[in-house]
């Protein structure tokens, strides 16, 4: 299970928020993302915070999950607010620990920051959760097209994304492969110093680079030989198609732009 | 029979400069509508041959012809489209993130209509037995799940040659059985040729040519029957002869006189049956 995890978090679903065209989600993340720094009163962040549980809410990702994808990010968080409770001196003195004075500003500094970092990991888990991965890459296919008329390798990249998001699942089958193999062999690779054990790592990456290469050669000669000469004069079978509840989503976003340019102070 | 062939001139190839000679003066001709079985020992050539058959490769000595076009660097794209190929390693084929992708990717390719490709992604799926599987990616595919999906990959361009390199290694006896049927059903329908590169006996008995490589040099090249009549020298080459036709000799050695070289039961069983009444 946790190997499957690794790349995108996708949760299956049938919410308004996984129905949604992939290409609107992502613009509306890149919009929220500026518009998070334009907030300064409670009212605007209210706003805020009630668009990203709202969308969090009707995509019916437990909670749970959504906090774990927080996780990693918390530490930032905890030291962002600590940086700002410290450095920030403005306002009343609210209290004095052991001689450092906590300001009334620095308070307010520090937990908006917070916020917003909650804001922006929350929407931007949201679209993992609710998207999957191919269907990022569509998007993003579709979304840099204009970039093809300065020669910016859009097709090629939207390729060698999806190729990896092929092969990291085959890869990591392997590299579970090549350690049981090691270690059937007597490799240890769990206890001993650390020089110890980056020594027994090696015996498995050698293999696995080889073996990648060797994949990449054969995979690039059965490309071709199917007919693959770049994106030049292809169709493809994925589409993607903005809906009626795409439409709703703008609406909706519009209205939030509104109201936060009007309740911030 | 006009210009619908493949034909070999001459053919040398070697992988480097350095190297030594991969194929050494081969010629051959692949006719329209025909199944050629191509055996050999490992190594002896083969794949080097099929990449050769729609310009993955290119000979430095003789001349390959599709369709009376010869394969060069400016025809390849036009014999790609006629030549369809699947390759041994059914996982390094696999380009789509599932199923359903990776047989559209060829598709794609040659710029299909999005209805059509729908159409035959489910054609061919069903063709090879993996219809439900549309939308599995591949890690949680068996090897012979992927080789039935390279299969319907190549069934779905619908080529005009399709070379299998041991496509069916991974089957089970059965699955191969089935997916030999089909691709045959398809071949009469659509009058394409068919070129099967393996090591399964029973699968060069049903062929109608067999071409037998050996060391880089064809070292035979006719019937089935024709084939298993040279037994002795089939075996000192490194190859094997089907069960039937070593059985057929262990019978001529105790004294049954049969009149032609068996290549499966049923013929078997008729030369026993003829030979009891006639006693
Ligand atoms: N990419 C390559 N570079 C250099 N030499 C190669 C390459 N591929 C194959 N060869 C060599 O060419 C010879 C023929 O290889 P080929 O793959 O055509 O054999 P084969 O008949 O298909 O064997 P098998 O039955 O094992 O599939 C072999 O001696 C092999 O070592
Ligand atoms: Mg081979």
């Amino acid at each position: 299970m946790s190997n499957s995890m690794i790349i995108g978090q996708y949760i299956p679903g049938d919410s308004f928020v996984h129905r949604l065209d992939p290409r609107s989600k992502i613009a509306i993340i890149f919009f929220f993302v500026i518009i998070v720094f334009f907030a300064n009163s409670v009212m605007s962040y209210g706003l805020l915070a009630l668009f990203a549980i709202g969308s969090a809410a009707t995509s019916r990702i437990p909670l749970s999950y959504i906090m774990k994808g927080l996780k990693p990010v918390w530490f930032l968080v905890i030291f962002t607010f600590l940086l700002h409770l410290i450095v920030t001196k403005q306002g009343e003195v609210l209290v004095s620990i052991l001689g450092w004075e906590i300001y009334e500003e620095g308070l307010i500094q520090g937990a908006a920051i917070s916020l917003r970092f909650f804001l922006l990991i929350m929407v931007t888990s949201l679209l993992t959760f609710t998207t999957t991965p191919i269907e990022i890459t569509d998007a993003i296919e579709e979304l840099l097209g204009p970039l093809k008329k300065v020669n910016f390798p859009v097709h090629e990249l939207a390729l060698m994304m999806s190729i990896s998001l092929r092969f990291i699942p085959t890869l990591m089958q392997e590299t579970e492969k090549i350690s049981k193999a090691q270690a059937s062999r007597g490799v240890d690779f769990r206890t001993g110093s650390f020089k110890d054990r980056v020594k027994a790592v090696i015996p498995l990456l050698v293999p696995l680079f080889v073996s990648a290469f060797k994949r990449a050669e054969e995979l690039a000669m059965a490309m071709e030989a199917r007919g693959y000469q770049g994106g030049e004069g292809r169709t493809k079978l994925r589409e993607l198609h903005l809906g009626k509840t795409d439409v709703y989503l703008y609406i909706l976003f519009i209205l939030l732009v509104i109201g936060l340019f009007l309740t911030r102070s | 029979m006009g210009n619908t062939q493949i034909e070999f001139r001459n053919v040398s190839f070697r992988y480097q400069e350095d190297m030594p000679w991969v194929l050494k003066d081969v010629s051959f001709t692949i006719y329209n509508n025909e199944w050629v079985a191509m055996i050999g020992h490992n190594g002896s050539g083969k794949s080097t041959i099929a990449k050769l058959m729609n310009g993955l490769l290119f000979p430095q000595e003789g001349e390959i012809l599709v369709d009376g076009q010869p394969v060069t660097a400016s025809t390849v794209w036009d014999i790609r489209r006629k030549v369809g190929m699947v390759f041994q390693n059914p996982d390094n084929q696999f380009v789509g993130t599932t199923v359903r992708d990776d047989v559209a990717f060829g598709m794609e390719n040659h710029g299909m209509a999005r209805d059509l490709m729908l159409e035959r992604i489910t054609e061919s799926l069903e063709a090879v037995g993996m219809n439900g599987y549309e939308r599995h990616e591949p890690h949680r595919l068996s090897g012979g799940q992927k080789q039935r999906v390279a299969i319907a990959s190549v069934l779905a361009v619908s080529p005009q040659y399709i070379i299998l390199d041991e496509a069916t290694a991974m089957l089970d006896p059965k699955g191969r059985k089935e997916i030999m049927e089909t691709i045959r059903e398809v071949q009469s329908a659509r009058d394409l040729s068919l070129i099967t590169i393996t090591h399964d006996l029973l699968e060069v008995t049903q062929a109608d040519r067999v071409i037998v490589m050996n060391k880089g040099e064809i070292w035979m090249e006719g019937t089935p029957r024709e084939l298993f009549a040279k037994k002795e020298q089939l075996i000192e080459i490194g190859l094997d002869t089907p069960f039937v036709s070593k059985l057929a000799d262990e019978l001529k050695d105790a004294g049954l006189p049969l009149t032609r070289e068996p290549l499966n039961h049923q013929e078997l069983l008729e030369e026993l049956w003829t030979f009891h009444s006639t006693r």
